[in-house]
């Protein structure tokens, strides 16, 4: 860079690497390119969670005030579990958080804190009176992507054995609760 | 003015616009006087039937003409009468004409402002602009028409996205645009010289002043982007690492890199082949950033309507520039003459670690942008790479970019000892020492910390550096007056651009420290924030031209004392079923408080308001450095020195004229 005289075979070759460079970044946006028009390749698809599918393989660290979980926790249950992905950023999150107290007596919810500083969380948590039974810190948003979450809050009913037996993208409501989710749950106890 | 007027125009333009790239290219290889002088001609003649063309497009939007498909697709008769006119580059077909015409303008402005350039030279710039011109013109011809009509004629338009119904967003586009495009004249330059074969100190000298100009355009661009998302968006947030923002980011980096070498080569006759090489990357990211996020690849929150059709022909403009003159610059850099030497710690010294630290911060965001799609191509894997990322990577090299950035302006050329510089920065280092002790105490954490003090750091040796040179209060004021009067510009430019760095990154640590609350509460309840007391006084329906509106009041007391009263709002667009949160936002420049009307529960007669409060201090600074550094970059335009006594070749090659 600071014009020191070198080979003149090697200069040419450091001259030509930009080149070579824009050249495969240009073939990998070309192939980008036919891909979408041909439907091979979406840039703007997120894997959608499998419906009776186990759960992805994952596992996250300890969320104050609760304790974190792995794919292996879900697998072990014996009974359903509703999964939430929430984070304090989200006011959906704020709004739903009445429900989930109403329903945390009658099944156990096991929170994933989204994208989110560990002291926010806390705080959003406490706040909102604690739902969960166990809460996990996803910070990447890695795991979430597995899971094929779009946005929060987005809920996972997981049945025994860890399998996905419903999902909403939206934020959970009294009626979803007493039409959908309670006589799943009850159906899947042992 | 009609839009057939204004397509005739456009194709006009491009036939000269390829006349411009050809015939002076010819005429400048056989020094035919002739053909050279047809550049600012044919730049001039573009330039008026774009401006033109453009007009056109504008009156078709202001007389509600719908038979254009693109007026609309994107108007509508209650629209109010400036975004009938800003609506017009809203959209991708009225921003390509913009596009198109903003460069045309820049080769207007070669041709008019270049005339001390030797007629090669010239003709070879205007040449390249031409040919980049036309191009994108026939792009806009061809995939992209804004004057393509619909039949038959509805009665209204479809209306514009309302999140682009707002005055930040009238006039970013443009000012963006002009610092994208802007670059294409030290691109243009480049590729000029590596015709040419020769990179001098005059060169450097000519294609400065171009590159500080867009350098201000695409700083004040970023700045106002930011601070639109800021306000409109609602989040509380200002840079998001969004595609869209990187792909102005990545130039700017590269940009701010170009202005510095080019100051080597122009004083010192070094780094030269880099400086041609920063001037073709610079533009080559601005170009592929704006139109890959375009075709769809980068999945962004600012979609443009994407089409995979419109990325093939785009990709294709692409590779026939960027690969085109990375082509050239392959073949001619390695003959190009290396220029002078220098010691590690010298002005230049410092100035090549300026470049390598900032085209670093550039390959890292670079990085972080592109890994997505490519592990989706290459793995089909999804991943997400987002702010967490990019805080760890970039505030690190940043860091050190500003320590150094202290020292910069006050190391001679050449050879310098450290221990005067250091001598002479003192009490900026103190001033550094008490401000991190300071932010210790206030913030806690390890890089907010480091980037106050950095910011406070480069402010201050900015003050020292003019202080310095005017030898304040060493000497009788008068004195120091009569040096500041004949001191350059230029310096007290840079000295302004630097300062304004700093005041950005104070804002950003500020920021860091920004609190807020999500709180559900009833007309009349209270909330605690930052100290201050938050209340729901009321909320009211309103009617605005083209939406209807929910007004909530807030009151801010701080210890019961009214500090201010906030307004904001939930609108409710009927023609597009979309609504839009209005942010109230309350700012005294240290602080800014920051109210969003969020969701409404409960029954009417009993209703609860989701509120959004931030309490974000030191935010208005981020905009504010920002200007000041754009400020800056202009006051280093007016210097004398650009404007006049513009350099001669050491040996001019004298054109001949053919008979």
């Amino acid at each position: 860079m600071s014009d020191q005289p070198s080979s003149p075979t090697r200069r040419r070759l450091l001259m030509a690497a930009p080149l070579v460079v824009a050249g495969g970044v240009g073939v990998g946006f070309w192939r980008m390119l036919s891909g979408m028009t041909k439907g091979s390749f979406d840039p703007h698809d997120i894997h959608a969670p499998a419906l009776n599918r186990p759960v992805p393989d994952f596992a996250l660290p300890d969320q104050a005030p609760g304790t974190g979980f792995s794919a292996a926790d879900l697998r072990g249950l014996k009974a359903p579990v509703l999964v939430n992905y929430f984070a304090s950023w989200c006011i959906p999150c704020v709004a739903e958080m009445p429900v989930l107290n109403a329903l945390k007596d009658k099944l156990p919810i096991w929170g994933i804190a989204y994208k989110d500083k560990p002291e926010h969380a806390l705080g959003f948590v406490q706040r909102a009176g604690n739902p969960y039974a166990r809460i996990a810190a996803d910070h990447d948003g890695l795991a979430a992507i597995d899971w094929g979450v779009s946005g929060v809050p987005e809920t996972f009913l997981v049945g025994p054995g860890g399998v996905i037996r419903w999902h909403t993208a939206s934020p959970i409501t009294e009626a979803m609760i007493t039409n959908t989710i309670m006589p799943l749950a009850d159906s899947l106890k042992p | 003015m009609n839009p057939e007027l204004g397509n005739f125009a456009l194709a006009l333009a491009c036939c000269m616009a390829a006349g411009q790239a050809i015939l002076p290219l010819i005429g400048a290889s056989r020094r035919d006087a002739r053909l050279m002088a047809l550049a600012p001609a044919l730049a001039v003649g573009q330039m008026i039937a774009l401006i033109t063309s453009f007009a056109c497009l504008i009156h078709a939007a202001i007389t509600n003409d719908f038979s254009v498909q693109n007026v609309a697709a994107n108007s509508a008769v209650s629209k109010p009468l400036l975004y009938k006119i800003t609506g017009v580059w809203g959209n991708h077909e009225g921003s390509v004409l913009l596009w198109a015409m903003i460069l045309s303008i820049c080769g207007g402005a070669v041709a008019l402002f270049g005339r001390n350039l030797p007629s090669a030279l010239q003709a070879r710039v205007i040449a390249v602009l031409g040919g980049v011109a036309a191009g994108f013109e026939l792009f806009c011809l061809t995939t992209s028409n804004p004057f393509a009509r619909v039949w038959p004629a509805p009665m209204d338009g479809q209306g514009m996205n309302p999140l682009l119904q707002d005055p930040g967003l009238a006039f970013h586009p443009p000012i963006l645009y002009t610092g994208y495009v802007g670059f294409a004249v030290p691109f243009a330059f480049a590729i000029a010289a590596l015709i040419e074969g020769r990179v001098d100190a005059a060169w450097g000298r000519w294609v400065r002043p171009w590159a500080v100009a867009a350098w201000c355009f695409l700083t004040c661009g970023i700045a106002m982007g930011s601070w639109w998302s800021y306000y409109v968006l609602g989040w509380g947030g200002y840079w998001f690492w969004d595609p869209v923002e990187n792909a102005s980011l990545i130039p700017w980096l590269t940009g701010t890199a170009l202005v510095h070498s080019a100051i080597v080569v122009e004083k010192r006759e070094a780094l030269k082949i880099w400086t041609v090489l920063l001037a073709i990357g610079t533009f080559s990211f601005s170009l592929s950033g704006t139109f890959l996020v375009r075709s769809g690849i980068l999945n962004s929150v600012h979609a443009f309507a994407n089409d995979p059709a419109r990325g093939v022909f785009i990709l294709g403009l692409l590779a026939l520039v960027i690969g085109g003159s990375l082509l050239l610059f392959a073949i001619r850099a390695p003959q190009l003459t290396t220029g002078g030497l220098f010691a590690p710690v010298s002005r230049e010294g410092l100035l090549v670690l300026n470049n390598i630290l900032l085209c670093s911060i550039c390959a890292v965001v670079l990085t972080g942008t592109m890994y997505p799609p490519f592990m989706s191509l290459l793995f089909g894997k999804t991943i997400s790479v987002g702010k967490p990322f990019f805080d760890a990577t970039t505030i690190p090299l940043a860091i050190p970019l500003m320590v150094f950035m202290g020292f910069g302006p006050m190391m001679p050329w050449k050879r310098a000892q450290m221990w005067p510089v250091l001598r002479r920065l003192w009490w900026a280092a103190c001033v550094t020492g008490v401000a991190l002790v300071a932010a210790t105490f206030q913030m806690r954490e390890i890089l907010p910390v480091l980037a106050t003090a950095t910011a406070v750091w480069v402010i201050c040796s900015s003050v020292a550096d003019i202080a310095e040179r005017l030898r304040l209060f060493r000497q009788p004021l008068g004195q120091s007056w009569q040096r500041a009067r004949s001191l350059p510009r230029a310096v007290f430019g840079a000295a302004l651009a630097h300062a304004g760095v700093g005041i950005v990154v104070l804002g950003i640590a500020g920021m860091s420290q920004a609190a807020h609350r999500i709180v559900e509460v009833h007309v009349g309840q209270s909330e605690m924030l930052a100290g201050d007391s938050w209340t729901l006084t009321d909320v009211k329906p309103a009617e605005g031209p083209n939406y209807t509106a929910l007004v909530a009041t807030i009151e801010v007391r701080h210890n019961g004392r009214l500090v201010t009263t906030l307004h904001p709002s939930k609108r409710t667009f009927a023609s597009q079923h979309q609504t839009t949160t209005e942010v109230a936002i309350h700012t005294n420049l240290m602080a800014d408080i920051y109210g969003v009307l969020g969701d409404k529960h409960g029954d009417d007669a009993n209703p609860t308001y989701v509120l959004r409060l931030h309490y974000n201090p030191l935010a208005p600074w981020m905009w504010l450095g920002g200007l000041i550094m754009a400020l800056g970059g202009a006051l280093s335009l007016s210097d004398r020195r650009v404007r006049v006594g513009a350099p001669r070749r050491a040996n001019t090659v004298d054109v001949v004229v053919v008979p």
